[in-house]
């Protein structure tokens, strides 16, 4: 009879398993796989099709506004305080202004970015942001070619509806602390990261690699170990978790870029390679110029735990998808985009990035955080050498 | 060839699935049977097959050969030789060949009266292999998704698979496997160090019985299995060990196109916490 009832049980137990394990599981109908290399390499990306259609249909381009008729007066001429948009008519910059209110902020409107009644007005910290946005959007279409392509990008392709984008990033700074000794702090790692994949990796891997300009390679280029390769596996945790940001943030696979048998190696990787390069360099430049600077602009209730400001990463225009908006040229609709006059103090910001090279425009803040970074690190490095010091002392103890 | 002195009472007649007497012999100490003319056959062709395909290659740097499956584009169809179909004729080969050995495992313990555990056993590394060119290549629907033949470069197959779920260490049933594997050596290396303690005793002492050996594990982790029971288990582990390795790459694609990390929600979602 008991044994009865221990064969109902597990016999029970295992369809509830089995049934749960299925659930998590997708449908192997709705398989669709794309060749990425040569054949037999393995190269591949493998998509649902019912995943797929979501995203695709997530991922449309909004209705085109009807274009106007070129000509008439210059907005900079007939309103108060225009300091970017200025070369556009008037009839462009109306266009415009709608357009980015049914891209940026359709249910708060115009006043999201204008104080009511006085449009020319400074008083609202938004209407500051968004001309920078104007001016990091002329710089992407502009200076980023290598990325960007002729497709390139519009308000929408970030916010896609909503004042804030979607997938945004703050400095984590090894996350809160904890216990003490060694697990007083788990160096921003080892919780399932919602910006890595959801893997363990290190949570935050933006603010080294896509504030600051730490070095992401971390395989050595000889074959035996010289002794001129400093990275280790701590590092490569580091590197890892922003390609799991990548992969996660395009929606693709590591194959997407790299023939895995040699990531380094450009010889085997696919072109795509070349374009992240450029999008990691160029996101850099729009977090260095545009995002971290823009920190004393926001209110408290807009910025990061740290009080850091809200920054881009990969997923900030890709939402799961290869190409934003799978590649929909939006740009080329919207010329007034391009008309977008840059000031001074940008060209000289971006001439700084470029030329002081490592972490030249890096805010105090943004230093913090990395140094906070490293310091996690550190202190773990110390906490295990401590305790193999007190394991080696009770051992000399046991001797006695 | 000689034969040994016990071996005459093995060599029993019948037993046979196919062929009945027909290949029901010996040549020197190897049993034949239908199925070991078919294991030659099929070896002989996917073997020559190989050597095609290596002639039809850049090089013949034993590393480097590579004999690769068709593009996807061919789907569930058959391939042009010189473009994937040499694989998929070997691929017959190859299933022809260890399907008939296993076989022939199963008449050989039939003559000898004994289980099919090691037929059984057999099998279970050729469902791997399977699963790994039929299984999942039909389950997403083209040949192209099995490994190429090629020493370096189904290494780089092994690779690049992993890294399209991007973190392969996280897939469930790939746990499992590389759990089992390890424990299998495990297994194995404490009943290997224990057979070869018992059977080479101090000069001029006999060879140690079980008991011995009972009382060595007993004494160092609390329980010793026994010496069936150990065979048993390193059986269990093995099976297992190969087995999910089959379950972790049919999973890989068919019922998974994300990256393994994710699978892992349905822990953070439930909605005990969640």
């Amino acid at each position: 009879m008991r044994h009865e009832t221990f064969r109902k049980t597990t016999l029970s137990l295992t369809v509830v398993a089995a049934a749960a394990v299925l659930a998590a599981c997708e449908n192997p109908a709705n398989m669709e796989a794309e060749q990425l290399g040569w054949r037999g390499v393995g190269m591949e990306q493998v998509t649902n099709r019912k995943l797929e259609e979501a995203l695709r249909a997530a991922n449309q381009m909004p209705e085109i506004t009807p274009p106007v008729t070129p000509g008439g007066p210059r907005a900079g001429d007939l309103y108060e305080n225009v300091q970017v948009l200025g070369d556009l008519t008037i009839t462009e910059f109306n266009r415009l202004m709608t357009a980015v209110t049914a891209w940026v902020s359709p249910d708060e409107g115009c006043n999201y970015c204008h104080v009511p009644g006085d449009f020319a007005s400074e008083d609202i910290y938004t209407k500051v942001v968004s001309r920078r946005m104007f001016e990091m959007t002329k710089t992407i279409n502009q200076d980023w070619h290598a990325h960007v392509g002729d497709t390139g990008v519009t308000c929408y392709t970030c916010h896609q509806g909503k004042p804030v984008p979607e997938h945004i990033w703050f400095e984590e700074r090894g996350g809160p602390p904890q216990a003490g000794g060694l697990a007083a702090s788990r160096a921003g790692q080892n919780l399932a990261g919602p910006q890595v994949g959801l893997s363990s990796l290190p949570n935050d891997p933006f603010t080294p690699f896509l504030l600051g300009e730490e070095e992401i390679r971390v395989i050595p280029t000889t074959v035996l170990p010289e002794g001129t390769n400093p990275r280790n596996i701590m590092d490569t945790e580091w590197t890892y978790a922003l390609m799991m940001h990548m992969s996660d943030g395009l929606g693709v696979n590591c194959t997407f870029c790299h023939n895995s048998r040699s990531f380094f190696s450009w010889d085997g990787s696919p072109p795509q390679r070349v374009t992240a390069w450029h999008g990691i360099r160029m996101t850099r430049e729009l977090n260095q110029v545009y995002l971290d600077p823009l920190q004393p602009e926001y209110p408290d209730s807009q910025l990061g735990p740290h009080g850091d400001a809200p920054k881009a990463n990969c997923a900030t225009c890709h939402q799961g998808v290869h190409k934003p908006l799978y590649g929909a040229n939006m740009l080329q609709h919207y010329p007034e985009l391009m008309a977008v006059t840059r000031s001074g103090q940008d060209e000289d910001m971006r001439a700084e990035a470029r030329d002081n090279g490592a972490g030249a425009t890096i805010g105090s803040a943004a230093e913090e955080a990395l140094e906070a970074a490293r310091h996690a690190i550190d202190a773990m490095d110390e906490a295990a050498e401590m305790a193999e010091e007190d394991y080696a002392d009770e051992e000399d103890g046991d001797d006695i | 060839m000689s034969m040994l002195s016990f071996e005459k009472k093995y060599r029993v007649r019948g037993g046979t699935l196919v062929g009945g007497d027909l290949f029901d012999f010996w040549v020197g100490p190897f049993y034949v049977g239908f199925f070991g003319v078919l294991t030659i056959f099929f070896s002989l062709l996917g073997t020559a097959l190989l050597i095609w395909g290596a002639a039809l290659g850049p090089t013949w740097n034993i590393w480097q050969i590579n004999i690769e499956p068709p593009d996807l584009s061919y789907g569930l169809g058959l391939a042009p030789m010189r473009e994937g179909g040499i694989w998929q004729l070997t691929t017959i080969c190859a299933i022809g060949a260890f399907v008939s050995w296993a076989l022939r495992q199963a008449e050989i313990s039939r003559k000898l009266g004994m289980g099919y555990h090691i037929p059984i056993a057999f099998s279970v590394a050729v469902f791997a292999y399977i699963a790994l060119v039929v299984i999942r290549p039909v389950l997403l629907g083209a040949w192209g998704h099995g490994f190429p033949y090629g020493i370096l470069s189904h290494l780089d197959w092994v690779s690049n698979v992993g890294y399209q779920y991007l973190h392969f260490h996280y897939n469930p049933a790939h746990m499992l496997a590389v759990t089992f594997f390890f424990t299998t050596t495990l297994a194995l290396s404490l009943h290997g160090a224990l057979i070869l303690s018992v059977t080479n005793p101090k000069k001029g002492e006999p060879v140690k019985t079980p008991e011995y050996e009972d009382t060595f594990f007993r004494d160092t982790i609390g329980y010793s299995i026994g010496a069936l029971g150990i065979h048993r288990l390193g059986l269990f582990l093995a099976l297992n060990a190969g087995f999910w390795s089959a379950v972790c790459i049919i999973i890989s694609g068919p019922f998974w196109t994300r990256g393994w990390p994710e699978w892992w929600n349905w822990w953070l979602d439930l909605p005990i916490w969640s």
